[in-house]
C-alpha cells in the first residue's frame, strides 16, 4: 500500500516537473528578441535580408573569439581553477574521500582474515560467518575507493597539471607496479569474497593473506608519493662525523637524482607504520558502526544478538589498534621534527598546534566512548554488578587525563584574562600544557582503557586456575608499577632539560606496552576454562551503546581528516617541500576554522556514502522479490489489510 | 597556597563532605560535581583560569557525568528516580513549580550576563616559536636553516683556545647589546624588560635554547622582529634585526656564548 502511494507521489512530482520545465522553456523562448514577422517576410522577398544590430553583434563577437583563438599560441597550463570551491578544496575533499575508503578497504581484510583464521583454529563456524559479514562490506567499498581514486587522479591532472607532471617525472617507474598490484588486489578481493565456501579453508585463507599483502604493498607505494612531498630525501651520516646529513633525492632544480632516496624518504616508514595501525582502528570502528546500524534495524532477537556481537568484535579490533596509535603518531611527529625544525615548530608550536588541542579533545572522546561501550557491555552478563563500583574511579582517571591532554600550553584568553595571568599562560595550568603532562595523561588513559577491558572480560566469570590469587596479584603489581613509573617520569620531567625530558617518553611507552603484554599473557591461562556465573546475553545491551559505536566511528573519521590536513598543510606554500613552490592562488594556509569546516563536510559526505554502502551490503540478507499473485490481490481486495 | 583560593576550595570540600555524610543519591552528586567544578574554575584559583579552558574542562566533566549516569540500567534508573518523583508526586508540587520558574529565570539571567559583559579588546592567540624559513640570507651569505650549524662550535673540541676567543667576543657582543632586555643572567629580565610585552626570551628556560638548532637562534638574532613570518601575526616583538649592526661572525659568537653561558647544547640535526 505504502509502495503504491510512493509511486503515485513520484508520478505526480514527475508530472509537475514536466509542466514546470515546459512552461519555463516556453517563457525563455517567448522573451527572446525576434524581428517582426512581416518585416522578415518582406526582406526575404526582396532578397535583402539584413541582420538586426543584435544578430550582427553576435556574429561579430563569434568572429572575434575565433580569430583570437587562432592567434593564441599553445601554452602549458600550470593550474586550472574550479568555480566557488577552488581547486585546492576540490582535490583536498577528493583525496580525503579516496583515503577514507581506501583505509577501510585495506583494514577490513586484515581483521576478517584474522577472525577467519581464529574460526579455522577453533573450529567454530560463528567466526567464519562473522568474517564473511565483514567481508560483505568490501565489494562496494572497493568500487568506491577506485572511483574516488580515478576522480582524484583526474582532479590532479586537470587542476594541477604541472605539479602532477613533476610527480610523474619522479615516480613514473612506480606507476606500473601500482596498477598491477591494484589488479591483483581486485583479483584476490573478489576471489576471497565470492569464493567464500567455494574453496577449502586453507586455500581461502591463502587468498585472504595475499589480499592483505597486496593491499599493504599498494599503500606503501602511495605513501612514498605523499611523503616525498613532505621530505624529498633521506637523512644519513654521509661524512661520518656522527651528525646526520640530508641526502636530497632531487637536484636544486628538482631533477631526480635517486628514485631510491625519493621512495624510501625520511618520513616514509613512520607514515607506513602509523597508517597500518590507524587503518585497522578506523576499519574496526566503521565495521562496528555497520553492526550498530544493523542492530538498530534488527527485528528478531537472533539478528540483534548477531549484530551486537559483530559490533563488539569490530569495536574490540578498533580499540586494540587504537591503544598503540598515539605512540605511532608520536614517532611520526618526532621524525618530522627531526627532518625539519621548521616543519616541527610549525606543527607543534605554530599555527597547526591549535589543531592538536582539537585532536586531544577528539581522542579523549574516543577513549571515553570506548570505555563507556565496555561498561554498558557489562550489562550483557549476569554478575556484572560486582565490577560496577570500579567504573567511578576509572571515569575519574579518564576525565582527568582527558582534561590534562586538552589543556593548551597558551590559552585563548581575553585581554583582561591575559592581564590577570601576566601573559598567555596560566601560572598553574600551564604545567599541564607541557609534554611531560601530556605523555603521562595518554599513557594513563591507555592503562585505564585496558583496565576497563579486563573488568569487562572478567564480568560473570570465575577463574578456576589453581594459582588464581597469585596471578591476579601479579597482574595488579604489574599494572600499578607501570602506572607509578609513568607518573614518576611525568613529574621528574619538570626537573630536567627538554632533551632529557623528551627521552622520558620512551620508558613511559615501554612500561605501558610491557604491562599490556605481561597482563595479557597472565590473563589468558588465568581465565581459560573459567566458569560462568551466567550466560552472555548478546543483543541485551541498551540501544545507546550502538550510538556510542557510531560516535566512535565518526570521531575516528573526523580525526583522520583533521590530522591528514595537518600533515599535508604543514608544507604550507610548497608542493614538494623546499623544491616545488605552489604558485597557485590557493597557496595560502587556510584559517583553522575553514580547515575544520572542510574536514567536517568531507566526513558528512563520507558518512552519506557509507550509508549507501551499508544499505547495499544489507540487501543480500533481504528476502527475494516475488511477483504478486492473483490470490494476493484477491485477498487484499477482499480482506483490505490482509497483505 | 599553590595559587588556590583556599576559602572557596574548603567550602566546596565541606559541601562534598556533607553530601557524603547524608549519603546523597547519584543525581545530587552529579549536580554537585558539575556545580562545584564550575565554582572551582571560576573562583578557586588566585589567578582565575581563562574562560576557554574552563569551558573545555566543564564540557569534559559534563560528558563524563552523562556516561557515568547511563553506564548501567540500574544507575540510570537510580539517577532518574528523583526527577520522576519530583514530577509525579503531589507533595513536590511546590518544588516543581519553583523549578519551572527557576529554569527559565536561570536561562534569562545567562542571556543577561552574556549581554552585559564589559567591553574590551578581543584577545588573540600568539605563537610562541615562530616557524623559520627554509633558508635566509645574511650579509650576502645564504644559510640553509635545516642544515646550518654554528661554524665555531666544533672549536670546542678541535681548538679550545680559538673557541675561548669566540666565546669572549660573544660575551662582549652580548653585554654591549643584548643584556638590556635579556638581562645579566639571561633570564629575560633586563632593565628594559618591564616595558615590553611580550617579555624578552628567557635563555635559562629549559624549553627554549635546547630544543632549537643554532640556525634558528641565528635567524632570530639576524632578522629580529622585522623578519618574523607573515603567519601568526601580530607578533608585538621588539627584537631588533641585528644584521644591521653586527657582522656574521659577531652574531655566531653571541649565539655560541648564550648556549655556553647556560650550559646547553644546540639541538642537533636529526635529533628527536
Amino acid at each position: 500500500m505504502n509502495r503504491n502511494r510512493i509511486l503515485f507521489g513520484i508520478g505526480v512530482l514527475a508530472f509537475i516537473s514536466v509542466i514546470v520545465t515546459v512552461r519555463l522553456g516556453g517563457f525563455l523562448v517567448d522573451n527572446e528578441y525576434r524581428q517582426p514577422d512581416r518585416q522578415v517576410a518582406a526582406q526575404e522577398e526582396q532578397g535583402e535580408a539584413e541582420l538586426t544590430p543584435r544578430q550582427q553583434g553576435i556574429v561579430d563577437e563569434q568572429a572575434a573569439d575565433e580569430a583570437e583563438a587562432r592567434a593564441r599560441p599553445y601554452e602549458e597550463a600550470e593550474y586550472r581553477a574550479v568555480p566557488f570551491v577552488g581547486s585546492r578544496v576540490t582535490v583536498w575533499v577528493l583525496a580525503q574521500l579516496h583515503l577514507l575508503f581506501a583505509a577501510f578497504v585495506l583494514a577490513v581484510p586484515l581483521f576478517a582474515f584474522i577472525i577467519e583464521f581464529v574460526g579455522y583454529v577453533k573450529k567454530e563456524e560463528r567466526y567464519n560467518k562473522l568474517a564473511y559479514e565483514f567481508t560483505k562490506l568490501l565489494s562496494v567499498s572497493f568500487s568506491m575507493t577506485a572511483t574516488f581514486g580515478a576522480f582524484l587522479t583526474f582532479g590532479l591532472i586537470i587542476l594541477y597539471p604541472k605539479f602532477t607532471n613533476y610527480l610523474m617525472h619522479i615516480f613514473s617507474p612506480t606507476f606500473l607496479p601500482y596498477v598491477l598490484l591494484f589488479f591483483l588486489e581486485a583479483l584476490f578481493l573478489y576471489s576471497y569474497y565470492y569464493g567464500w565456501g567455494k574453496f577449502g579453508p586453507k586455500m581461502h585463507l591463502f587468498l585472504g593473506f595475499m589480499l592483505n599483502i597486496v593491499g599493504t604493498a599498494i599503500m606503501f607505494i602511495a605513501n612514498a608519493w605523499l611523503t616525498f612531498m613532505m621530505s624529498p630525501g633521506r637523512r644519513d651520516d654521509v661524512d661520518g662525523d656522527g651528525v646526520p646529513d640530508f641526502v636530497s633525492a632531487v637536484s636544486e632544480s628538482g631533477a631526480l637524482l635517486s628514485l631510491r632516496d625519493a621512495f624510501f624518504n625520511f618520513t616514509w616508514m613512520p607514515i607506513n607504520i602509523h597508517r597500518i595501525i590507524a587503518n585497522v582502528a578506523f576499519g574496526g570502528s566503521i565495521a562496528a558502526a555497520y553492526a550498530a546500524f544493523r542492530y538498530l534495524q534488527a527485528k528478531t532477537d537472533e539478528e540483534k544478538a548477531h549484530f551486537d556481537w559483530m559490533g563488539y568484535v569490530g569495536n574490540f579490533v578498533a580499540i586494540i589498534a587504537f591503544l598503540p596509535l598515539p605512540f605511532a603518531g608520536y614517532y611520526l611527529a618526532a621524525e618530522i621534527y627531526a627532518f625539519s625544525q621548521t616543519l616541527g615548530i610549525q606543527m607543534m608550536g605554530g599555527t597547526f598546534s591549535w589543531l592538536f588541542v582539537i585532536q586531544a579533545a577528539l581522542i579523549g572522546n574516543l577513549f571515553l566512548g570506548a570505555n563507556y561501550y565496555l561498561w554498558l557491555g557489562m550489562g550483557r552478563m549476569e554478575g556484572g554488578v560486582h565490577f560496577q563500583k570500579f567504573i567511578k574511579w576509572l571515569l575519574i582517571a579518564i576525565a582527568l587525563c582527558f582534561a590534562v591532554w586538552a589543556t593548551p600550553r597558551y590559552a585563548i584568553s581575553s585581554v583582561s584574562e591575559i592581564a590577570a595571568m601576566g601573559g598567555s599562560s596560566h601560572p598553574q595550568l600551564s604545567y599541564l600544557g607541557q609534554m611531560s603532562a601530556k605523555n603521562t595523561a595518554v599513557n594513563i588513559l591507555i592503562l585505564s582503557t585496558y583496565m576497563s577491558f579486563l573488568l569487562y572480560r572478567r564480568t560473570g566469570r570465575q577463574s578456576v586456575h589453581p594459582h588464581r590469587q597469585l596471578l591476579t596479584r601479579a597482574q595488579a603489581i604489574v599494572f600499578s608499577s607501570a602506572a607509578a613509573l609513568v607518573i614518576f617520569y611525568g613529574v621528574y620531567g619538570y626537573f630536567v632539560d627538554s632533551a632529557t625530558r623528551i627521552r622520558f617518553a620512551i620508558p613511559q611507552v615501554y612500561s605501558v606496552l610491557a604491562a599490556l603484554v605481561v597482563i595479557t599473557v597472565i590473563d589468558l591461562p588465568l581465565y581459560r576454562n573459567a566458569t560462568q556465573s551466567g550466560e552472555t546475553k548478546w543483543g541485551k545491551i541498551p540501544a545507546v551503546s550502538q550510538y556510542a559505536l557510531i560516535f566512535i566511528a565518526l570521531s575516528f573519521t573526523w580525526l583522520m581528516g583533521l590530522m591528514g590536513y595537518v600533515r599535508s598543510g604543514l608544507r604550507q606554500e610548497w608542493h614538494v617541500y623546499g623544491v616545488v613552490l605552489d604558485t597557485s592562488p590557493d597557496a595560502y594556509t587556510p584559517t583553522l576554522g575553514f580547515a575544520t569546516q572542510v574536514v567536517s563536510v568531507t566526513v558528512l559526505i563520507f558518512f552519506g556514502l557509507l550509508g549507501v554502502v551499508f544499505w547495499l551490503s544489507s540487501l543480500g540478507g533481504k528476502k527475494d522479490w516475488e511477483p504478486k499473485t492473483v490470490a494476493d490481490g484477491g485477498d487484499r481486495l477482499e480482506g483490505g489489510q490482509a497483505a | 597556597m599553590w595559587g588556590l583560593n583556599l576559602p572557596v576550595v574548603l567550602a566546596l570540600a565541606a559541601i562534598g563532605g556533607v553530601l557524603a555524610w547524608r549519603r546523597a543519591n547519584t543525581l545530587v552528586w552529579l549536580l554537585y560535581t558539575l556545580g562545584a567544578l564550575w565554582a572551582f574554575f571560576r573562583f578557586g584559583f588566585a589567578v582565575p583560569i581563562p574562560q576557554s579552558v574552563a569551558t573545555i574542562y566543564l564540557g569534559i566533566t559534563g560528558l563524563a557525568l552523562v556516561c557515568y549516569a547511563s553506564s548501567s540500567r540500574e544507575r540510570l534508573a537510580e539517577t532518574v528516580q528523583p526527577i520522576k518523583r519530583l514530577i509525579l508526586e503531589p507533595r513536590y508540587r511546590l518544588a516543581l513549580a519553583g523549578l519551572l520558574v527557576a529554569l527559565p529565570a536561570l536561562a534569562a539571567y545567562n542571556v543577561y550576563a552574556d549581554l552585559t559583559v564589559p567591553l574590551e579588546a578581543p584577545g588573540f592567540g600568539r605563537e610562541v616559536h615562530p616557524p623559520p624559513p627554509t633558508e635566509m640570507t645574511v650579509h650576502d651569505e645564504t644559510i640553509d636553516m635545516a642544515t646550518a650549524e654554528n661554524p665555531y662550535l666544533h672549536y670546542k673540541h678541535d681548538d679550545p683556545e680559538l673557541y675561548a676567543k669566540h666565546l669572549e667576543n660573544g660575551r662582549r657582543v652580548y653585554y654591549e647589546n643584548c643584556f638590556w632586555c635579556h638581562g645579566d643572567g639571561m633570564g629575560g629580565d633586563g632593565m628594559f624588560a618591564h616595558g615590553l610585552n611580550p617579555v624578552p626570551s628567557n635563555f635559562n628556560d629549559v624549553g627554549t635554547l635546547p630544543i632549537l638548532q643554532s640556525s634558528f637562534v641565528q635567524w632570530r638574532i639576524a632578522k629580529g622582529a622585522p623578519g618574523l613570518p607573515a603567519s601568526g601575526t601580530p607578533w608585538d616583538s621588539a627584537m631588533p634585526a641585528w644584521e644591521k649592526f653586527l657582522t656574521n661572525e659577531e652574531m655566531w659568537d653571541v649565539n655560541l656564548f648564550i648556549y655556553d653561558f647556560n650550559g646547553y647544547e644546540p639541538r642537533a640535526l636529526g635529533q628527536h
